[in-house]
């Protein structure tokens, strides 16, 4: 008798080769379009904005080439451009990003066609457009990059956006963000949550438009604010968006980003912690196609005591060379006793050749918390998967279908706009349609 | 009443030392009604026939035929299969992320029958096949067999086999890994699903364990890719007492091969 160990098909065994192109043991590594660029420096100085304070005095981005700043408190915030060093795609908040194709986000004055806003608003929310020197702008955000720089020194007009005090507004918000070209242009966005008010916003960005984007978001004492982020653009689309939000007193705030659509989409989130008693949740679903950059980096700045973050983004991937990135901070402060966070993200692959790259990362200055805690998984659906559910009768369409609709409708169903979570669900289905082969 | 056939049937995989037959001419017949045990030790080819009949791509036919009612299941994909009334108890079933147990049970059962079953039903026939197996309750809201047990995800198995109803249910090794008590919960499941009298069972075994539970009319022994000896029960309690040792290369055991009546 002959002994067969190859017999039986290994379910669940891993295949012999890596499936996600160009990953390494470590699980990242660099982008590889950034190598071999010129390293630059400056020597100028920060300028210190409203909102500078402590965490623009020092400039910390001395480490070197590829090397992580010690905290991401550290990091070097200016509303000016010429504060930033040129990119090279080794610092460690672009390594993953392909700055050849940010088609001069990075590099050119903004000067492009800002995408058109069209505000649809219940009653009693305020929308105006207004002027650079408008008070209320720099209050809640200060960039965190020089892409995010750029835009502010370029943007002519924001919006703003006010849900008064006390106001719970009947239905939600809408911010139709729709490309005008692909010039590279600017945008700016104001969002204010007066004390004790309610709302949904969503930033609805369709079209085509090369552009850099700074939100601003206040979420005042005891309000309760949701500001949806949707990226539907156009396949062409080059879209880099620095999310900023101060939460007051007593607020609650969740963030939903969604990403479907574009060439390379980059949304840095971020929300920091004014007052005691908040609490933040940060969702975020992308899906990521052959050859589309897909990249969610988020910052959770716990700077006071007895604030709740929860942040959980889920992404599926498929194609060729689809990528996404997702890194999540957290900093917890000397000062932010009785803190609870939880991060979370979760990547399926749906077929050979993607790459998820996922960075959790939690700073813990004080021992004095209810919880901290972190998770990251990518998990593939492969032949096996597919064979296990066919063999109960369930089609390759359907099965293929059924997984991801699963997977990513946690997410959706946190938005509560049925009309928007409607038109996510037929999204999803038209992105796994597109790959059916 | 069915009949699945399977005659001279040649099986190879792929691999790296080149293609290998595993399946050498491997005949047998099973009707509605009737259970089958196929017993062999490691690397008899026995999963393979399993899994052939179900269709996994890793697993070439090169000839012979398999039909359902003289329907023939080699033209079927997967899923026609399923559909088509066989259903294949797996013996390392995966963990499926992101759906839950109650949607892919509903979703497949509404693919093998062509309709959604009704729901206030359904629902009470899922409770009660669970409760039967010995499955917890929240289960149904878990992850299909994600973060299960080898016994829960066998279980798991035999409720799909309860809920869907196939004519002909294949059990892969299901007793392995198994302790007595959820080989008896298995076993009485499957026992359950055989007394409603439209279903052929083909139990595939390494140990003679599960048969005090599930009752064999026919047994037939798989050596190296071929039946070598078939008989009734009588021949399960002999493998049990002896092993597969005289089925070695040399033992001296006229090795014919069988012939299906």
């Amino acid at each position: 008798m002959t002994d067969i160990t190859t017999e039986k098909a290994r379910i669940g065994a891993p295949s012999a080769q890596p499936f996600i192109n160009g990953f390494t043991e470590e699980g990242e590594n660099l982008s590889p379009v950034n190598t071999g660029t010129n390293t630059s420096t400056t020597s100028e100085q920060p300028s210190a904005g409203p909102l500078a304070g402590a965490s623009a005095k020092s400039h910390s981005h001395g480490g070197g080439v590829g090397i992580p700043d010690s905290s991401r408190a550290g990091r070097l915030t200016s509303y000016k451009v010429a504060d930033f060093k040129p990119l090279n795609g080794l610092e460690e908040d672009w390594r993953f990003t392909p700055l050849k194709r940010l088609r001069g986000l990075h590099t050119e004055v903004l000067n492009g066609a800002a995408p058109v806003v069209n505000v649809t608003a219940p009653s009693g929310v305020v929308v105006e457009t207004v002027g650079r020197d408008d008070k209320r702008i720099g209050q809640a955000a200060i960039p965190e990059d020089l892409v995010s720089a750029n835009a502010w020194e370029n943007f002519s007009e924001a919006t703003v956006v006010t849900v008064p005090a006390e106001l719970q507004a009947e239905s939600e918000v809408s911010v139709l963000i729709n490309g005008a070209g692909e010039a590279p242009s600017a945008q700016h966005i104001v969002i204010v949550a007066e004390r004790f008010s309610k709302a949904v916003v969503v930033l609805d960005h369709q079209g085509s438009a090369v552009v850099s984007e700074n939100v601003e978001i206040i979420v005042e004492d005891g309000a309760e604010l949701t500001v949806v982020s949707l990226q539907e653009w156009a396949d062409n689309a080059v879209h880099a968006s620095s999310q900023q939000a101060k939460i007051g007193r007593d607020a609650k705030f969740k963030h939903i980003v969604v990403s479907l659509g574009g060439d390379l989409v980059r949304v840095t989130p971020s929300t920091r912690f004014t007052a005691p008693g908040a609490d933040v949740e940060m969702f975020g679903l992308y899906f990521a196609d052959a050859g589309q950059h897909l990249e969610q980096r988020l910052f959770v700045d716990h700077a006071v005591a007895n604030c709740k973050s929860r942040v959980l983004y889920k992404g599926a991937l498929q194609g060729r060379n689809a990528h996404s990135v997702w890194v999540g901070d957290v900093l917890i402060r000397k000062e932010a006793e009785g803190t609870d966070t939880y991060e979370a993200n979760r990547n399926l692959v749906l077929t050979d050749g993607a790459r998820a790259d996922s960075v959790p990362n939690l700073e813990i200055e004080t021992g004095l918390i209810e919880g901290a805690g972190h998770a990251s998984a990518t998990g593939r659906f492969d032949d096996e998967h597919l064979f296990y559910l066919m063999a109960r009768g369930i089609p390759e369409k359907v099965a293929r279908r059924l997984v991801v609709r699963g997977f990513l409708n946690e997410i959706i169903q946190q938005i509560k706009v049925p009309a928007i979570e409607d038109r996510l669900t037929a999204a999803v289905e038209r992105e796994l349609a597109a790959t059916d082969n | 009443m069915s009949t699945l056939e399977i005659k001279d049937l040649h099986v190879s995989i792929e691999t790296e030392q080149g293609t290998k037959e595993i399946l050498k001419g491997v005949s047998l017949t099973i009707r509605t009604g009737e259970t089958h045990a196929i017993m062999g030790p490691n690397g008899s080819g026995k999963s393979t026939l399993a899994s052939t009949i179900a269709g996994h791509p890793r697993y070439n036919v090169t000839s012979g035929t398999i039909t359902l009612d003289g329907e023939d299941v080699l033209e079927m994909s997967v899923d026609e299969r399923a559909r088509a009334g066989v259903f294949l108890a797996m013996q390392y079933p995966v963990e499926v992320p992101g759906v839950t147990m109650t949607n892919f049970l509903r979703t497949a059962k509404t693919a093998i029958d062509g309709e959604a079953p009704a729901l206030r039903t359904w629902t009470k026939d899922v409770k009660a096949a669970m409760q039967q197996l010995r499955i917890d309750a929240d289960f149904a809201q878990r992850n299909v067999n994600e973060g299960f047990s080898g016994g829960e995800k066998k279980r798991v198995e035999i409720l799909q086999l309860e809920l869907f109803k196939p004519k002909f249910a294949i059990l892969d090794e299901t007793d392995s890994g198994l302790d007595v008590d959820a080989l008896k919960v298995v076993s009485e499941g499957v026992n359950r699903a055989h007394e409603e009298g439209n279903m052929g069972t083909l139990l595939i075994t390494h140990y003679t364990r599960i048969l005090r539970y599930i009752k064999p009319e026919f047994v037939h022994v798989f050596v190296d890719g071929k039946v070598v000896e078939e008989g009734g029960p009588e021949l399960a309690d002999r493998l049990e007492e002896e092993g597969y040792d005289r089925y070695a290369p040399g033992a001296g055991v006229a090795v014919a091969p069988a012939v299906q009546a």
